[in-house]
């Protein structure tokens, strides 16, 4: 079934093909399954009983004002907001119907499987380029010297990146510009080959063309990989993705087909949201 | 050009004046003045010194860095087992406490559970509040006799095959005062690496932990080498300290001036001499070369740090800690 999906994804990578699927009464392959999830800072809470499934191989926008929980609740997703000590959850989240919070689960190996691309990017300042797109490959216990360069160098590519630095690959990661450093970041988040790639606003930070290479990149990616993305820019979550979330004061209001979010809403709130009227 | 002149509002021309720059360049001033009489002190300082041992700098020359002999009676004064002494116990107070306060660091900024930090933190910043003199009392009547007893024996019968952990034991040693040295450096190399282990953005810790690294591959990877430049700056600050420090080390490291392999014999140091002899200094050459051995103290000080920052620049990668 999911071979199916690949297939027909590759074919023809817009909404119609999942249209017919559906008509056929078969839902896509979904990666994420989020069940009734709350989210807790201390005392306050930032997500309310959020259920959602995110489709695989696809690319999922997550839009909303600012505040609202869109990187908490993508944070929860790979299991890194753990790290602020107060935070709390109930509900559930199963990754291709594995639960990922359960006890026997070691967070790392749950982040190893789902990468993550943040809004600043943030390139090791002491490694090399080419050290900082192997770092993760290296955790992993590869020290085969060519097989490390091999998977550099497709990183590399992946992140269209390899034209601009290949020739100087040990210069510090943190030389290159702000755009080329944010594609170096991809760069180490896909060498790892992960299931899934978690973007957070990945281009809050960049101008124009940076932006339109990243989502060029976004929509390469899409051929192997899930992708969740928070943005808050609308125009990109309606270029480069298949399905949009929106999530407002906590809680998700709609989860559809992007093109559907965009121009059929079947929400009030989301239609302001889009067309401007708050947020 | 004259229109565009003139239809720029009121308000914006009024912002076009400059600001008045009167405050600007008092402060300017005044941190270069207060900048500039540190420097005036340290130089002042060194100055005095050369001065006061200008008679045993004449008498002895050069002899005075480089000879052993130490008779105040004869009148014959040679620093270099102070500089030796110095040198070395600075060296295992370094080797004692720059893993163990790093360690302590890397425990309070990314290990241990928030709850249990601050009193950590206080417990180390009261082990800095001990007087000098108390702590020499604890090492001449715990930690020498514990030594004495039961470590130092079994130093030598593990260790004994290596020069250092040779020889008669008394308790008071060298290793006694570096490890008393180390005790009073610790605080502060733990509390600097500490600030400077927190000033490492979170960004890079999740930088690794997105990666799926464990706390101490985020330890390695994002934080100390992030940090290392800085870690360097709280060891040297250590040692600085370390070299200069003289209460306590006089009361356990046996003040006898000698150079020996063995850590377990005897040691004296360049502030140890001065604290214990400036009393009976009666003639003026005794008083001098005591002069003469605080200018040393002072010279090896500036030189080791001055050595230290060349280190950082050659060998450490200075673009650690540069980003943004
Ligand atoms: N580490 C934290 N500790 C406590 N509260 C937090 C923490 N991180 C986020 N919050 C709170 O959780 C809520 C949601 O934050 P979140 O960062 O998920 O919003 P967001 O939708 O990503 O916003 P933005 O678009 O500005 O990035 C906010 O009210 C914020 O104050
Ligand atoms: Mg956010």
């Amino acid at each position: 079934m999911k071979n199916v999906m690949e297939h027909e994804s590759t074919i023809s990578a817009d909404t119609a093909a999942l249209h017919a699927m559906t008509d056929a009464e078969q839902s896509p392959a979904i990666a994420f399954e989020v069940n009734d999830l709350s989210v807790w800072y201390g005392q306050k809470q930032t997500i309310f009983n959020t259920t959602i499934d995110i489709p695989a191989q696809s690319v999922t926008a997550i839009i909303g004002p600012s505040g609202c929980g869109k990187s908490t609740f993508l944070r929860c997703l790979n299991r890194m907001h753990e790290l602020v000590p107060t935070a709390r959850h109930e509900g559930s989240i199963r990754l291709f119907g594995e639960d990922l919070y359960a006890p026997k689960i070691d967070p790392c190996v749950v982040r190893r499987r789902i990468g993550m691309v943040f809004q600043k990017s943030n390139p090791f300042p002491t490694m090399s380029i080419a050290e900082n797109v192997i770092v993760g490959l290296r955790l992993n216990g590869v020290r085969d010297r060519a097989y490390l360069d091999e998977r550099m160098e497709k990183a590399l590519r992946m992140a269209a990146l390899w034209d601009e630095v290949k020739n100087d690959l040990n210069r510090p990661g943190i030389s290159l510009s702000g755009g080329q450093q944010q594609r170096l970041c991809i760069a180490r988040a896909v060498a790892v080959e992960p299931e899934i790639i978690l973007m957070d606003e990945p281009c809050s930070a960049l101008d124009p063309i940076a932006t339109a290479k990243v989502e060029e990149l976004i929509y390469e990616l899409k051929k192997q990989y899930t992708i969740v993305i928070v943005t808050h820019n609308m125009q990109q979550a309606g270029r480069c993705s298949d399905y949009t979330a929106f999530f407002y004061l906590g809680r998700l209001i709609e989860f559809a087909k992007t093109e559907k979010i965009f121009t059929n809403p079947s929400q009030k709130q989301t239609e302001d949201y889009i067309t401007g009227r708050f947020g | 050009m004259i229109t565009a002149t003139a239809s720029i509002p009121e308000s914006a021309q009024e912002r076009m004046v400059a600001p008045s720059r009167f405050g600007d360049v008092i402060f300017r001033w005044l941190t270069l003045v207060m900048a500039f009489s540190v420097l005036v002190l340290v130089i002042l300082v060194g100055w005095q010194l050369w001065r006061n041992s200008s008679l045993a700098i004449h008498k002895f020359g050069f002899h005075f860095l480089n000879t052993s002999k130490w008779d105040p009676v004869a009148e014959e004064f040679g620093a270099l087992p102070f500089i030796y002494g110095t040198l070395i116990s600075s060296l295992i107070a370094l080797v004692i406490a720059v893993p163990l306060s790093i360690a302590t660091a890397v425990f309070l900024t990314e290990l241990a559970p928030m709850w249990i930090r601050q009193p950590l933190v206080s417990l180390i910043e009261m082990l800095a509040a001990i007087p000098s003199v108390i702590l020499g009392l604890w090492g001449v009547f715990v930690m020498v006799p514990f030594l004495r007893l039961a470590v130092f024996p079994w130093l030598k019968k593990t260790l004994g095959f290596l020069p250092l952990f040779t020889g008669p034991i008394y308790g008071v040693s060298m290793l006694a005062g570096g490890i008393i040295v180390a005790i009073m450096i610790l605080p502060i190399i733990t509390s600097v690496s500490r600030e400077i282990l927190r000033s490492v953005p979170d960004l890079q810790r999740e930088a690794a932990y997105g990666l799926g690294a464990t706390r101490w591959e985020v330890t390695r990877i994002a934080v100390l080498s992030y940090a290392k430049n800085g870690l360097f700056g709280a060891v040297v600050l250590g040692l600085g300290r370390a070299l200069g420090e003289t209460m306590a080390v006089t009361m356990v490291i046996g003040n006898t001036p000698q150079i020996v392999a063995s850590l377990f014999a005897p040691g004296y140091t360049l502030a140890s001499v001065i604290a214990n002899e400036f009393t009976e200094a009666t003639t003026d050459v005794y008083l001098s070369a005591l002069f003469e051995v605080g200018l040393v103290l002072f010279g090896v000080t500036i030189a080791v740090n001055l050595i230290a920052q060349l280190l950082v620049k050659t060998f450490v990668n200075t673009s650690a800690g540069a980003v943004q």
